[in-house]
Parts: C-alpha cells; sequence; structure tokens
C-alpha cells in the first residue's frame, strides 16, 4: 500500500502523520494524509490547490515537476516524501 | 503611554520592555522565523502575528494574554482564480504586508494586493472584492517584490467608514462606505520612473508609506518613491515637500496630536539606500513640512550603511517616546521626539516592523 511521509522540518508547526492508503494518485495519498491533520493542508498546498513553490514532493525518488498536476499515479507500493525545497532558503 | 513594544524581524518576533534604565529586549516569540508584520492586541482583539514561512507559506497566529499564548489562526486566502484570464498575478497569498484594528475588527494587507476583513479575531478572512475585482486593479506593479501589495492601512477614529490605502505600487485608494466602494486618489503625485506622459498616472504611484494624522484625519503624510507629499483633504489632493539632505527614504511618522509634526528617515536615493555620507540622520518638521531639523545625536555618524524600512519608524501615544529599527538588525529609542536617541541593540535580524503597544 502506498505510503505518505512528510519532512520532520513541518513538525515544529503542525502534526505530520505517516499514511499508508490505498490512494492510486498522489491528490489521494495527500488527502488521507489532510483527513488524518486538516491543518496539514495549508503547509504543503497554496489556496489554488498547487504545491507550495518551496515544497517538494519525491514520489519514489523521482521528484514531482509540475506543481499544479496532482492526478500523478502511485504504485501499490509507492513511497512518496513531503520535503521542504532549498529555494525557500 | 505602554512600556512594551515589539519588533517584526527576520527571524522572529522580540519583545521590548521600558523600565527606568530605558528600553531592553525581553523575550524572542517564533525564534528563527520571518515575521512581516505584528498587530499589538486591545481589549477588543487579540495581538496578531503574520509570519511568513520560506517554505510553508503564511501563517497568521493570535495571542489573547499578550503574547502568553499563542494559536494560529486562519491565514488570508485568495478565491479560485478564473482560469480565463490571462495576464493577471497569481492569485496566491504572498505575505501579509499590513495590519489594522477597529474595534474588534481585524484589516489585513497582502502582497498581491488583496484587502482581507475578519470579524472574529481571524478565525476567517474575507478579501474585500470591491477593490480586487476593480479593472485599475490588474494594472498594479510590484515594487521591491514582484507582486504589487498594500502595506499602508489608514483607518479614521473619527469615521469608521473611512479608510485610505497605500499600494506599491497602485497609489492610494479611498473607501468613504466602509469598502463597498472605492476612489483613486493622490492628484499631485509624480512618478519619476515611468514614462514622462505617464509620470502623474495615480494607479502607477509608488507610496512607500502613508500614514494620517490621528488627531486630524484630513491630514496624511506620505514617504513616496520619488519624495515626500502631505495631504490635508483626506488624501483627494497632495502637495509636494521637500526634506533636507534627501527626499528619498521609506518610513514616515506622524504625531497623534500634533499633525504638522513628522518624522522620516532620508537615504541618499532609488539608487542608493544607504544614510547621507554615511551617517543616520531622522528629519522631522513641525510645521508641516515647511522646515526641517536634521536630528542625528546618538546615531552612528560613520560608516553606517542601515536603510529604515516601511514599517520601522514609529511614534508612540506620548508624542515623545519613538523606535526606529533598520534593516541591518540595529534598533535605536528616543525619549524627547528624535532629539537624541540611544542604541538599544546592534544585533537584531534585520527588521522588518516595529509597534508600540497601545495603553489599555
Amino acid at each position: 500500500m502506498p505510503r505518505i511521509l512528510f519532512t520532520q522540518q513541518l513538525r515544529r508547526f503542525t502534526v505530520t502523520p505517516e499514511v499508508d492508503t490505498p490512494a492510486t494518485t498522489l491528490q489521494g495519498a495527500l488527502d488521507a494524509a489532510f483527513a488524518a491533520n486538516p491543518q496539514l493542508r495549508g503547509y504543503v498546498l497554496d489556496e489554488q490547490g498547487h504545491v507550495r513553490r518551496h515544497v517538494s514532493i519525491f514520489i519514489d525518488g523521482r521528484r514531482l515537476r509540475d506543481r499544479a498536476c496532482l492526478a500523478e499515479p502511485l504504485g501499490a507500493e509507492s513511497e512518496i516524501y513531503v520535503m521542504q525545497a532549498l529555494t525557500g532558503g | 503611554m505602554s512600556d512594551r513594544a515589539w519588533i517584526a524581524t527576520r527571524k522572529g518576533l522580540f519583545e521590548l520592555r521600558r523600565d527606568a534604565a530605558g528600553w531592553r529586549l525581553a523575550r524572542a516569540h517564533f525564534l528563527g522565523e520571518p515575521v512581516s508584520i505584528m498587530l499589538p492586541g486591545t481589549a477588543a482583539r487579540p495581538m496578531i502575528a503574520a509570519l511568513n514561512l520560506g517554505h510553508f507559506g503564511v501563517k497568521l497566529h493570535a495571542s489573547d494574554d499578550g503574547g502568553e499564548a499563542w494559536r494560529e489562526v486562519a491565514a488570508p486566502a485568495y478565491p479560485e482564480q478564473p482560469k480565463d484570464v490571462d495576464g493577471d498575478v497569481p492569485w496566491k497569498l504572498v505575505q501579509v504586508w499590513s495590519l489594522a484594528g477597529q474595534g474588534s475588527r481585524l484589516w489585513a494587507g497582502t502582497l498581491p494586493g488583496g484587502l482581507f476583513r475578519s470579524d472574529d479575531s481571524g478565525a476567517s478572512w474575507q478579501l474585500v472584492e470591491s477593490l480586487w475585482r476593480r479593472p485599475e486593479r490588474r494594472e498594479w506593479m510590484g515594487g521591491g517584490y514582484d507582486v504589487p501589495g498594500i502595506h499602508s492601512i489608514c483607518l479614521d477614529a473619527t469615521d469608521a467608514r473611512h479608510m485610505l490605502l497605500g499600494i506599491s505600487c497602485g497609489g492610494v485608494w479611498r473607501t468613504r462606505d466602509g469598502g463597498e466602494n472605492w476612489t483613486l486618489e493622490g492628484r499631485g503625485m509624480l512618478a519619476d520612473y515611468l514614462p514622462p506622459e505617464q509620470a502623474g498616472n495615480l494607479n502607477a504611484q509608488d507610496p512607500h508609506r502613508v500614514v494620517r494624522a490621528p488627531s486630524s484625519p484630513a491630514v496624511l503624510w506620505c514617504q513616496h518613491h520619488c519624495g515626500i507629499w502631505r495631504s490635508a483633504d483626506h488624501g483627494e489632493n497632495w502637495s509636494r515637500i521637500h526634506a533636507p539632505q534627501s527626499s528619498f527614504g521609506f518610513a514616515v511618522a506622524v504625531h497623534p496630536r500634533e499633525p504638522e509634526t513628522a518624522w522620516f528617515a532620508p537615504a541618499v536615493s532609488d539608487q542608493r539606500r544607504v544614510p547621507v555620507e554615511a551617517a543616520l540622520v531622522v528629519n522631522r518638521t513641525r510645521d508641516g513640512g515647511r522646515s526641517f531639523e536634521t536630528l542625528r545625536e546618538g546615531l552612528p555618524q560613520h560608516d553606517c550603511y542601515d536603510l529604515i524600512y516601511r514599517h520601522c519608524l514609529q511614534v508612540a501615544d506620548d508624542g515623545r517616546t519613538l523606535l526606529m529599527g533598520s534593516t541591518t538588525g540595529n534598533l535605536w529609542a528616543s525619549g524627547d521626539g528624535g532629539g537624541t536617541w540611544q542604541c538599544v541593540s546592534g544585533s537584531l535580524p534585520p527588521i522588518h516592523a516595529i509597534a508600540f503597544e497601545t495603553a489599555a
């Protein structure tokens, strides 16, 4: 089952659950994590639903390129890491 | 006046206390996080601090007990951006650049140019659509940032329906009905960074900072990108004023009871944003800008490259106590209206904003 994990940097602001989810897309996995902690959404996505400019998401080691498209498919055992992007300082 | 003030910096919010020995730094809040602006609380509303987290966006925190305990509240959020409109800025909150309180109501001015209102202590925010949907808003330009922003919210204590906004770069906008309708004001302001025929375009002016005289609300002072202007008619018409050394700068403060008394912190020019001859001064007028005194006692007079940014020169409600902070992280205090200054700290992070707590 896909698993989504969040950078430890976020822990000083909010709870970062590690979630195993049957989601088949990145959007689905993020939604599962946001269901566990609704406050997390605003830290990862902006108000237009795009990945924040200085947040990086890796799916199975590949960095997500299109911040506006969260339909990226997941494999049965995909690992998603939501990290800080060093562009943000 | 209160013996407490707040310093919002690149790396935290610092509490300042005054005792017999003068101002001293007390506690640090949100240490390490950029705090873009803050608003002290009153009995009617909480204190608000606006964080601009490098990675995770703008977050607002509120405190009901003067900073003992903080809780995260909602941040202003723009509505869904229409997909069929090209050439607009992204409808995404970049920074809270100004905060104002009106009874229990909160106002937030933001980059990229939206004004927001909260009537529930920050639990929710509403975009003031009447201004955001104005076609002129699409013409605003960034001033020091990629996108335009509202840095000055001038309330009128004698009429809650009156408000004037300062926008870089979108000129000065006024409402007389609590934000339902807006008029573009600023006649007399001139922009030398535009082609000559555009210099008087009111919607392209860059008023770096606008403050209203609390005791005489028709009087407004503006430190503009291209000089200093003053209005005596609620911002409709503006007269240009020339200060000693330089009329370039970012900050202006106005006396709480003497509308003709104002302070400025000049820098050389747009192209060289450092004190004239590397000596920091404050220009003070007491006669509406007809004459100025250049005050320098206690301020560094050689090798000084500090810049005083928009919200970093403040006067307390006693009219004598001033605080001034720089982008270099120096903080000075004056107890005699700017005649003499004392250095409070020479090692703060870059200072974004200063606010005095008002007496309860």
